[in-house]
């Protein structure tokens, strides 16, 4: 179909549609953009304001002295770079040994292995607790990170494997030749070459790492601890004591401003490395 | 050392991690859980076998765990058609020759990628009775709307609407299955006479049929597994999730309750192999059907 076979009513109303979607797409974001913006007054009068009458940038600031929400941002930022590194770390040499050594029952493994991503995490999440509370490491951030540090993502070892598979073996082969080790094969030869899809694997790891409510909830249940989608929830819960504000009065500019702070940081990588998303996402469907 | 035994050494301290933690943190885990749904387990006292009490006490005498499942049915049935049926046809007009697709394609993804406490934070604050964005608009126009978030009747509709606003995943997938369906074959329908729709119904529909499937199973699956929202929506009004009167207490969530809030650990083990249980026999049903359903070329 070529441009010239629309016709321009078709074409009008194509894009009438497309820009309407995409208004109620991004209308919740750009409301809370702007009550992040107000004052608590513009928010508590009835009807409350369309717009802040002077942006409140200082919001941003009171959340981020106020209320530890910088701790939160730090926890969700130190848990996120330790799962990222040991996503990266095992996961790119499991799927190297999975798609270039010959060894009995490998498909086999690599079967169990991916056979994991139909288990519930509501299955395995009571015995792990039970054995997190033995090894004390309840309110600390090792029962999200371990399991990363162990190829925890098989996702990624599934997408990494698919990318490496199409690696002529002839490349390995002459490296050896070389004399290079496995290990220097791995992280200076295949690795580079597969860049697009490492940094997939790191996106959507980051995805998860940062947006995961459940774990945290189960395994964090010391304030000081917490990571930001737990520390959301639990301002908003305390939100009275933390701010002073009266019964039953939240103050909604300052939720939409620690949650605009919380989306953020997504919205960032999503705009230089959309296509990273779009691919991972494909990639899971191709298989099915 | 032979080569082989080298391969084999350098297989496992590649692999080795992984497969330690395949065992260490879903194999154990796994068959330890289904010990323990036959057990009673309160966390105070060691583990206790008592058959499958627990089972039976699910589905004879426990309160919550019909409603629950319920709810999630209801959630099932509506949310997962709506959200297909709205990322196929985001997908078909995205696949026309517009400008920008580009930009188009990433607003209509970005809800997907957002963290859901923060998504249903902003949702509690739209929906609010008095004060919220819909209730305004509505009044605009002289209607006024009711108290969404507080109603048993309108709870659980409201989440099924705030998940509606995540339909990325499928949406690409469906992109790229259309994507790889061959322009001669448009082509050739249309000098055959064919219209719009019978390209759609005789072309496109069963060349895509593989990833409609995809996207169905996945989409029962994780509407089945439902607990981020529903938990994050419940706290986010400050109250203890899965309310007004069991309305949204969702399947994932009454487990995570019965589990962490009440340390029925046992019970909610059982629980969780029900789900384990209903996954595995949709995921071979989906293997069964797609066999006949679904229209692999080559």
């Amino acid at each position: 179909m070529h441009r010239s076979q629309i016709h321009p009513a078709i074409r009008a109303c194509l894009y009438a549609l497309l820009a309407l979607g995409a208004f109620v797409m991004l209308l919740p974001l750009a409301w809370m953009l702007l009550t992040s913006l107000k004052t608590f007054p513009e928010i508590l009068r009835s009807p409350p304001a369309w717009l802040p009458a002077h942006p409140q940038w200082e919001n941003y600031r009171t959340v981020w002295n106020g209320f530890a929400y910088y701790r939160f941002f730090l926890n969700s930022t130190f848990v996120a770079v330790m799962v990222i590194a040991g996503t990266v770390l095992t996961c790119c040499p499991a799927a190297y040994a999975f798609s270039f050594y010959d060894v009995r029952h490998k498909e086999l493994l690599f079967g169990a292995l991916l056979s994991t991503l139909m288990l519930p995490a509501q299955v395995t999440v009571i015995p792990l607790f039970k054995a997190f509370a033995a090894l004390h490491w309840i309110n600390t951030y090792l029962p999200l990170i371990v399991p990363a540090w162990l190829g925890g993502n098989v996702f990624g070892i599934f997408l990494l494997r698919q990318f490496f598979r199409t690696i002529p073996k002839s490349f390995i082969e002459a490296a050896r030749i070389d004399g290079a080790s496995e290990w220097t094969i791995l992280w200076r030869l295949i690795v580079p070459m597969s860049l697009p899809a490492v940094l997939t694997v790191v996106i959507f790891t980051f995805l998860w790492s940062w947006n995961d409510l459940f774990n945290p909830l189960v395994y964090l249940h010391d304030e000081s601890t917490y990571t930001l989608p737990v520390g959301l929830l639990y301002f908003i819960a305390r939100a009275e004591q933390l701010t002073g504000g009266s019964a039953g009065l939240v103050p909604w500019h300052l939720v939409m401003t620690l949650a605009t702070v919380m989306v953020l940081p997504i919205i960032v990588v999503f705009a230089f490395a959309q296509r990273r998303f779009v691919e991972g996402v494909a990639a899971s469907g191709v298989k099915g | 050392m032979n080569a082989r035994r080298a391969q084999l050494l350098w297989f496992w301290l590649f692999a080795g991690p992984a497969v330690l933690g395949f065992a260490c943190f879903s194999l154990w885990p796994m068959l330890y859980s289904l010990w323990l749904s036959f057990c009673r387990y309160e966390v105070v006292a060691p583990p206790a076998f008592i058959g499958l009490r627990n089972y039976s006490y699910l589905l004879k005498s426990d309160p919550a765990f019909w409603p629950s499942i319920k709810v999630t049915l209801f959630f099932t049935a509506v949310q997962m058609p709506l959200s297909i049926l709205g990322a196929l046809g985001v997908a078909l007009l995205l696949n026309q020759p517009v400008r920008g697709r580009g930009f188009w394609r990433s607003v209509y993804f970005l809800p997907s990628i957002l963290p859901q406490a923060a998504s249903a934070a902003v949702f509690v604050y739209i929906f609010q009775a008095d004060g919220g964005l819909l209730n305004r608009v509505l009044g605009l126009v002289g209607i006024a709307g009711p108290a969404w978030n507080t109603s048993p009747t309108w709870a659980l509709p409201v989440l099924v609407i705030v998940s509606l606003w995540s339909f990325g995943y499928p949406m690409v997938i469906f992109l790229s299955g259309l994507q790889s369906v061959p322009r001669e074959l448009y082509e050739a329908a249309h000098i055959d006479g064919a219209g719009a729709w019978a390209r759609f119904r005789h072309v496109t529909l069963p060349l895509i049929s593989p990833v409609l499937f995809f996207n169905i199973v996945m989409g029962i699956i994780g509407a089945l597994k439902v607990f981020d929202l529903a938990y994050a929506y419940g706290a986010a009004q400050g109250l203890e999730p899965g309310g007004p009167a069991r309305a949204t207490l969702f399947y994932g969530l009454n487990l995570y309750q019965q589990a962490f809030t009440y340390f029925h650990m046992g019970l909610a083990s059982a629980m969780a192999w029900l789900l384990f249980a209903v996954i595995m026999a949709i995921t071979w049903l989906n293997f069964r059907l797609g066999r006949r359903w679904v229209h692999y070329g080559d």
